[in-house]
């Protein structure tokens, strides 16, 4: 062949060229701007722009906003009620954790505290999205990883905690189940057995868990050492979650301001020194660990509980006697219509609680009407997602999928 | 929630204006040109970082209202209180200095505040419209006067009924 006829030109500066799923452009002498995304291996979207010198990454700029979906905007002309299956779909997976911070504020305005009962009855949905919401984050930190067991395994131990929540709620995610003064229904009969299988179970597959991934020689290689957070950044972030328990810190929101029956249960809260993406990783299966624990506990007490009060009384007494006798037939609550007109006095209330992926924290303010004056919501994902600005710069371009799986980053969450 | 109050009170004294209770968090209001100083001396205190930063249209009053809710990681104590530092700015000429210099975690929510409200933060070191498109973010999405307009109910065409003969 001719040497004409094969043109390999060279790459001139200020050129873009298309790669499979990024574009790159030569801003230099071996200085690249790559576009990662939006659509990537991950879940959700979000695009990160990263500029290469060589294959090190020195500059990190995540930019995020590609499933905003103007929550706090839409929450000003909802009725209080219908807030909660709107800030849902943040994070469908982990719906009751996301969402109880805003009923435990809207109930600090209404002044009222739901039963016993439903306070277990939230703690035990909580702890089924936090293990599902982890399992979740995992599955898709083997996908970056192209680990493909690892993706499997995960997803399909989830649907286990997914089905239980289904037999408990009625639907397998977005489950609005912890409404203003209590929570929609009771658990059906037999769910607490079913409740101790699965976790003898996931105790089993933990341990399966950490002999093909944790400590697998190649994962580990990858993991070790990789977007380590010194503890004083992981402070100056403001990063939440198991990352920042990752890097020495101890705060979990059930532990400093215990909310629910968070202080009547007995947990640890996993705390690692490393700061690197295996300590984050292993937060997050300790955090199973635990979040097991807690749920054999909640089972024990609910079987012992008899069974009723999951609406706080004020509403109860309201309800018409078909709500009560579907009750005690069936043991769950239809949403009573004075939700729908529910008014809360004025005021102004802060309240945050443990997601899976982190510290929530809403901030709703009343003026007396049927609708928020103002809902403000920050989710864990917006506060991680600093770490790809701060921490990714410096590794090479390769580590940064083990940085972002890591992280546990979750646009959708993000983005509102 | 008590310590918390208490250590935030002995930073803030002198520099505050009037304390707002709020239900699960108390709020400090301090005037506009002394707000670098607060923060400073609330990062100091041991309040290491910003939870949420939170903006407020109050269109009667012609203010916005900005609300820095910080807290602790490292002290335990400080971390069970949400201690707020608020500025009201005119709505017209919403400028105010920036303090993620101060609190890093308030970079990105001032970004936020910044594309929603069209607050200035000046000094902050990259004020960009974060998650909303640039011509999105010139409407100010989250002002009051942003109206957003309910899509009617589709009950689809309208049908004759022909009469029997």
């Amino acid at each position: 062949m001719a040497s004409g006829e094969l043109k390999l030109s060279g790459w001139e500066v200020g050129e873009v060229r298309r790669l499979p799923g990024m574009d790159v452009k030569k801003i230099g002498r071996d200085l690249y701007e790559i576009f990662i995304g939006p659509q990537h291996p991950g879940s959700g979207h979000m695009r990160i722009i990263v500029r290469l010198d060589g294959d090190v990454m020195v500059e990190v700029d995540p930019d995020l906003g590609y499933v905003h979906r103007t929550m706090e905007k839409l929450a000003e002309g909802r009725s209080y009620i219908k807030v909660i299956p709107l800030m849902e779909r943040m994070a469908i997976l982990d719906a009751c954790n996301i969402t109880l911070p805003y009923v435990e504020a809207v109930e600090k305005l209404l002044d009222l505290e739901p039963p016993e009962r439903a306070k277990y009855l939230r703690v035990l949905l909580c702890e089924i999205n936090r293990i599902a919401s982890h399992l979740y984050g995992m599955g898709i930190f083997g996908v970056f990883l192209g680990h493909s067991t690892m993706y499997m395994w995960p997803f399909g131990d989830r649907e286990v905690f997914v089905e239980l929540a289904e037999r408990l709620t009625g639907a397998r995610l977005t489950h609005t189940y912890a409404v203003p003064g209590g929570v929609r229904r009771d658990v059906p009969d037999g769910f607490t057995d079913d409740l101790r299988k699965a976790i003898r179970y996931m105790r089993k597959r933990l341990e399966d868990y950490r002999k093909i991934f944790l400590d697998n020689p190649v994962i580990r290689a990858r993991l070790e050492d990789v977007g380590v957070i010194p503890r004083n950044l992981a402070i100056e972030l403001g990063i939440v979650g198991p990352n920042l328990r990752a890097s020495g810190v101890e705060y979990d929101v059930r532990l400093i301001e215990p909310y629910e029956v968070y202080d009547e249960l007995d947990f640890e809260i996993p705390v690692f020194e490393e700061g690197d993406a295996l300590a984050r990783t292993w937060v997050r299966v300790e955090e199973i660990r635990q979040s097991l624990r807690i749920l054999e506990q909640v089972a024990d007490k609910l079987d012992k509980m008899p069974r009723e009060g999951v609406m706080h009384d004020k509403f109860w007494a309201k309800a018409p006697k078909l709500y009560k006798d579907v009750y005690a037939r069936e043991g769950r609550v239809k949403l009573m219509p004075l939700f729908a007109t529910l008014r809360v006095p004025k005021g102004k209330a802060f309240a945050r609680a443990e997601a899976g992926r982190g510290e929530i924290v809403y901030y709703v303010e009343s003026e007396g009407g049927m609708t928020p004056y103002r809902v403000r919501v920050v989710s864990p994902s917006f506060r991680n997602a600093i770490v790809f600005k701060y921490i990714a710069p410096g590794h090479r371009l390769m580590d940064l999928p083990a940085i972002y799986g890591s992280i546990d980053y979750f646009p959708p969450e993000a983005d509102r | 929630m008590e310590e918390a109050r208490r250590r935030a009170e002995e930073a803030l004294a002198g520099i505050y204006e009037s304390v707002e209770e709020g239900k699960g968090f108390v709020s400090f209001i301090v005037p506009l040109e002394r707000l670098v100083e607060a923060a400073e001396a609330l990062k100091s205190a041991g309040f290491d970082h910003v939870k949420s930063v939170t903006a407020v249209d109050r269109p009667k009053e012609g203010v916005i209202e900005v609300t820095y809710h910080a807290s602790s990681y490292g002290d335990p104590e400080l971390a069970r209180g949400i201690i707020g530092l608020t500025v009201r700015i005119p709505r017209d000429n919403p400028r105010m200095p920036s303090l993620s210099r101060i609190w890093v975690s308030a970079e990105f929510q001032e970004r936020e505040v910044f594309e929603f409200f069209g607050v200035i933060f000046e000094g902050h070191p990259d004020l960009r419209p974060i998650l909303l498109a640039p011509p999105i973010a010139e409407l100010r999405p989250l002002r009051k006067d942003f109206v957003v307009k309910e899509e009617p109910v589709y009950r689809g065409p309208i049908q004759k009924v022909e009469k029997p003969p």
